[in-house]
């Protein structure tokens, strides 16, 4: 007998060994709203990155969770989530994408507030009461703004669990991110905005998702091969592992096709780069000893931190967010990360690398989003005749390997176990 | 061909030629516009348009190897964002040229670029700039930079087709 969770949102055959996820998670818009209250109004919501606001007085305007935000460095160094929104009457403060300010002045009625909030002047501020300026005339701040290695996320409930416990077991994974260079990473200019005519959730599985790479991927690997990097056959010594992590979120790891500009040298990252790559790897080795420098180098990681925020690290670092913005479609932001110390030209490379993969112009990317793009077509036509999506993939498997579904299966348990009744 | 003869009656009608070829699926020939080593930029909307791709994250940045596979790929039905392949319709017009050398002519145009698929219609708009130069007694693009005048890559989610 399948076991009937979480409000029908999810059935799960042991004698089958099928988990399947209902398809209305993707359609119905009640789900939505409940999404928005109990995922994007009470998880930790990746915020942006400490290097993005380097300087005091740096800001920038970012969409998380719904709310427009001012991510801001304060004149006192402090970084500060903000919404975005005036006191008085509601008004955007701050229009600007980004810069470096001392002060927000709100347009509509010219109130003007510090860097950290603070409401400075009042136009025309005889006619209110003495006591009129308070604290609650300040800009609001985000309830909790917390920072683990550089990511800085919001949390817009009350009281939530400290960010170090809500990552649990995944910041070993940001940990081998972010241990990649001994000066620290940082975010390389230009963000790609775009987005998926699709659910939110199709893009965190897909990106937890390596089982697609063979039939999705083919012009991807072809490209591989031909910039003369393949082994002749495309998945010879590859593999790797997938895991389930804490609170829903997930990683697969693995060695892929592809050169990494943190520490594995391949030929199509040229002969000029070699001694620069081969000299990362042996720090590395340095640094951590020869098993944990070899996992840094040489293997990618796919790295869901549930509910939206993707660390890819494959033959370059994205940091992907996406949420929704309506029913099915999604807003996405995407990143490059870098090692702060790396030479010009490797920079170079890593970048070249990130877009033969990834984004909306890249040789792979554009393929995800196609097939995103397709099942919500399908879902929202056919679901209510074919109202499950498997996603029982290595359910057998005392362990599971890099090509196999559990890591979403601990994505599905955590957002079923919020949204559900 | 002399290049320093050129009218920009000339250069349009040569970018005239590269819609023509955009919009028929002709890639390899389209391609074949561009001298061997050559680039094609697309920056990402809102960042500095004339940032250098080596230390800016852009949507595209092919040199002539990564846009010769960028050709391969598309007429492959295996470039599945593409395949069954978009109907597109590059318009340009303005164009003129904004600088010239004995070597080499500057030239931009703006465009509005539709590309349709599954029901929907998208709407890039902006402008291209082009370095061109005689290579081998024809006139060949050596960069094509085309800057959109979006503030993202929204709703289209893509920038799969030659803008």
């Amino acid at each position: 007998m399948p076991a009937v969770l979480y409000d029908d949102l999810i059935r799960v055959d042991p004698e089958r060994q099928s988990f399947r996820v209902a398809r209305r998670a993707f359609t119905d818009s009640s789900i939505l709203e409940r999404e928005h209250e109990r995922i994007f109004s009470s998880c930790w919501l990746y915020l942006g990155h400490d290097s993005e606001i380097r300087a005091p007085n740096d800001f920038l305007v970012r969409r998380v969770g719904g709310r427009s935000l001012i991510f801001s460095r304060g004149s006192d160094g402090v970084a500060r989530a903000l919404l975005n929104i005036c006191a008085h009457r509601g008004a955007m403060v701050c229009r600007d994408k980004q810069g470096n300010a001392r002060s927000f002045t709100c347009i509509y009625h010219g109130w003007v507030y510090n860097n950290r909030g603070e409401l400075l002047s009042i136009a025309g501020e005889e006619a209110f009461g003495q006591r009129f300026k308070t604290d609650d005339i300040n800009l609001t701040a985000v309830p909790h703004l917390e920072s683990y290695r550089g990511f800085h996320f919001v949390n817009f409930s009350r009281q939530p669990v400290a960010l170090e416990e809500y990552l649990g077991n995944a910041r070993e994974f940001i940990d081998l991110v972010v241990d990649m260079s001994p000066s620290g990473m940082e975010v390389i200019g230009g963000t790609q905005e775009y987005s998926v005519r699709a659910d939110w959730k199709l893009l965190a599985e897909n990106s937890l998702d390596i089982y697609h790479g063979p039939s999705l991927h083919p012009s991807y690997l072809d490209f591989i091969a031909a910039s003369n990097e393949l082994r002749p056959d495309p998945m010879d010594g590859l593999g790797g592992r997938a895991y389930a992590l804490d609170h829903g979120h997930g990683v697969a790891e693995y060695r892929g096709p592809w050169s990494r500009p943190v520490a594995d040298w391949g030929p199509a990252m040229g002969a000029d780069l070699r001694l620069e790559i081969e000299a990362r790897h042996h720090d590395l080795q340095a640094r951590f000893g020869q098993a944990r420098g070899d996992r840094i180098a040489k293997l990618s990681r796919n790295l869901l931190i549930f509910p939206n925020l993707a660390i890819v690290d494959i033959g370059s670092v994205t940091i992907r967010t996406f949420q929704p913005a309506g029913r099915g479609y999604m807003e996405v932001l995407a990143w490059a990360l870098a090692p702060v110390d790396e030479s010009a030209a490797l920079r170079a490379r890593r970048l070249q690398s990130f877009l033969e993969f990834l984004g909306p112009g890249g040789f792979a990317t554009p393929d995800d989003i196609e097939a995103l793009e397709t099942c919500q077509v399908s879902f929202d036509s056919c679901a209510r005749e074919a109202p499950w999506n498997e996603v029982s993939k290595g359910m057998p498997l005392a362990e599971e390997g890099w090509l196999d579904e559990g890591q979403m299966r601990s994505f599905w348990k955590e957002w079923a176990r919020r949204v559900a009744d | 061909m002399n290049i320093t003869r050129l009218r920009t009656s000339d250069i349009a009608e040569y970018l005239i030629h590269e819609s023509f070829l955009l919009d028929s699926w002709r890639l390899p020939e389209w391609r074949a516009l561009f001298t061997n080593e050559c680039r094609y930029l697309v920056p990402a909307s809102g960042a500095d348009p004339y940032a250098d791709p080596s230390v800016a994250l852009h949507y595209i940045a092919d040199d002539g190897f990564r846009l010769t596979q960028r050709v391969v790929r598309l007429m492959k039905k295996t470039a599945h964002a593409e395949y069954p392949r978009s109907k597109t319709l590059h318009m340009i017009s303005n164009v003129r040229i904004s600088a010239r050398d004995s070597n080499a002519i500057e030239a931009a145009s703006s465009f509005a670029t539709y590309r349709a698929q599954r029901g929907n219609v998208d709407t890039y708009i902006g402008h291209h700039e082009y370095r061109l130069v005689i290579d081998e007694g024809a006139l060949k693009i050596q960069q094509k930079r085309s800057i959109l005048h979006m503030e993202a890559l929204r709703p289209h989610g893509r920038i799969t087709l030659i803008v």
